[in-house]
């Protein structure tokens, strides 16, 4: 299963570090991405430039990924296509559960 | 008990000027807020007014004003908004002619003080670790995130219009429930966390309405064309409802709202703002009718005493250009095209400071699945940022140049120069940046 099919989220930025959004869309399925959706392993997606916290909303069945150095050179001074890294958000909901 | 009604016409500066409208007409609102001016728009405007001494504000302010104002001074409503970017003083009194062109009698007041370019030189800067002054005549902009006084001040002097350069933008919705409601002090962190929850789902306009949310089959959302822009309807302990006009396209919903609760936050518990260090990491959401959701739960700590500055400065030229490759084997002559472009580039390597060579449709915005069927079509992107613009053209140019001499079947060219106007940040302790408000028409 993906985690696309029971959770949604958006990426932000700002400077270098992006912040995605994993949320989910029932109560039920929110242990099983408490569980599964780790720092690490948002963090394999990234590579190793890239250093990973989570944060935890229980209440909003929501985590909240904060990963420095995920937008290289900044937004302004990217030569990245998706400067912002809006489209990060959907590399973590590819994962597989 | 009093609500007041807070709409927002703009969360960027290309938003749409209809939804506004729609706002101005038919919100039956008590203020209605215009957010323009993302990170590196100040620098630019900043540029524009060098050029010009009475430029340097939004470039669509005249318009919208236009379309908004009438209907506004109808239904009493007030105007926010940080279209003034790098001249806010020229924006305001510009605002005041359209005003009285359109035979309106409205007082406009320029928030003014977040300019603070002729003190930043010995800041040191976040991502560098130097002083700002390193960054010599390359240096274009520094201006302080302003907090909610200037407007509330401004308010108190009855200013029916508002226009500030940089605040911070939970601010601009923040401002106007402490004028509104009479809070006692800035200092109730609670109330001004849960103010700033408030301006915070506001400030991206649609975000929180529907808009960036559509994914058809897992998360629809109905009528996306025509989606409306948000009201929030604030209540005296700052708490609040997200909504929409009626008869306007979208969604608010929970879902809706906990997406833009946490866009661009980092750690939920300590969202820096200029009055409040805002505590989010106890705000729930409860959906109490169609289109409809409370928010409640928003807290605060006491601000650092610091404010943010974003320093905007000249950072070389990036070039870049792309072309499409299709049908059998469209993937490696697209990869032979980048091979070829980076060996052709070489001689300039000591010109290029980042470089990037991806292909759109494999590789260019996530990372490479390689369980993923190969792409029908993809398009080569090949971008560096240079010291020099001349290096910049010359990777553009050897884009161009695979038409008559890279792989075959390439097409659709397409190239572009632009030069880079990088945004750092600084801090300045607060007691160092002042804040004024220049009011026109206000009677004598």
């Amino acid at each position: 299963m993906k985690l696309h099919e029971i959770a949604h989220g958006r990426a932000g930025d700002k400077g270098t570090t992006s912040n995605i959004s994993v949320i989910a869309y029932r109560p039920e399925d929110w242990p099983r991405i408490e569980a599964e959706v780790t720092a690490e392993r948002i963090a394999a997606i990234f590579g190793p430039d890239v250093q990973v916290d989570r944060y935890v909303l229980p209440q909003l069945f929501a985590l909240n990924f904060v990963l420095k150095n995920a937008l290289k050179g900044g937004v302004t001074r990217s030569v990245a296509l998706d400067a912002h890294g809006k489209g990060l958000v959907y590399a973590v909901l590819d994962m597989r559960l | 008990m009093k609500i007041l009604r807070i709409g927002t016409g703009a969360g960027f500066s290309g938003d749409g000027i209809g939804p506004a409208v729609d706002l101005a007409r038919s919100g039956k609102l008590d203020y209605l807020v215009f957010e323009c001016l993302a990170e590196r728009t100040i620098a630019l405007a900043q540029l524009d007014r060098l050029g010009d001494p009475a430029a340097g504000y939004d470039r669509r302010l005249e318009q919208r004003m236009r379309a908004v104002l009438p209907d506004c001074h109808r239904a009493g409503t007030r105007i926010i908004t940080n279209m003034g970017a790098a001249n806010p003083l020229e924006a305001a009194r510009r605002t005041a002619e359209i005003a009285a062109e359109l035979g309106l009698t409205l007082r406009v007041a320029a928030v003014l003080g977040d300019d603070v370019l002729d003190r930043i030189g010995p800041c040191v800067l976040e991502e560098t670790g130097r002083p700002a002054s390193d960054l010599g005549d390359r240096l274009v902009s520094a201006n302080a995130y302003l907090g909610a006084e200037g407007i509330v001040e401004a308010l108190a002097r009855e200013a029916d219009i508002v226009i500030c350069g940089r605040v911070a933008d939970p601010s601009l919705f923040v401002a106007p429930m402490i004028h509104a409601f009479g809070w006692p002090s800035i200092e109730d962190h609670r109330l001004i966390g849960q103010a700033t929850v408030v301006g915070h789902l506001m400030e991206c306009g649609a975000q929180v309405t529907g808009g960036y949310f559509a994914d058809p089959g897992a998360k629809d959302v109905p009528d996306l064309a025509t989606v409306g822009f948000p009201i929030a309807e604030v209540s005296q302990d700052g708490t609040a409802v997200i909504t929409k006009l009626p008869g306007t396209g979208g969604l608010v919903s929970r879902a809706t709202c906990i997406e833009q609760l946490l866009y661009e936050l980092h750690d939920p518990a300590r969202y820096f703002q200029p009055d409040v260090v805002a505590d989010f990491s106890g705000v729930d959401f409860a959906e109490i009718g169609p289109n409809r959701v409370a928010v409640s739960g928003g807290a605060g700590t006491p601000a650092t005493g610091r404010l943010k500055v974003s320093v905007g400065a000249r950072d070389g030229w990036i070039g870049q250009g792309e072309i499409s490759y299709a049908g059998p084997g469209a993937v490696a002559r697209a990869r032979l095209a980048g091979e070829i472009t980076t060996e052709r580039l070489a001689p300039l390597a000591n010109l290029i400071e980042d470089m990037r060579v991806d292909i759109i449709g494999l590789n260019a915005i996530s990372p490479v699945d390689p369980s993923a069927p190969e792409p029908r079509e993809v398009r080569l992107r090949v971008a560096a940022r240079c010291a020099e613009i001349e290096a910049a053209r010359a990777v553009s140019d050897e884009v161009e140049g695979l038409y008559l001499n890279g792989p075959a079947g390439g097409g659709g060219v397409a190239t572009m120069v632009r030069e880079v106007i990088g945004i750092r940040s600084a801090y300045l302790p607060r007691a160092e940046v002042e804040t004024h408000v220049h009011m026109f028409g206000e009677p004598a």
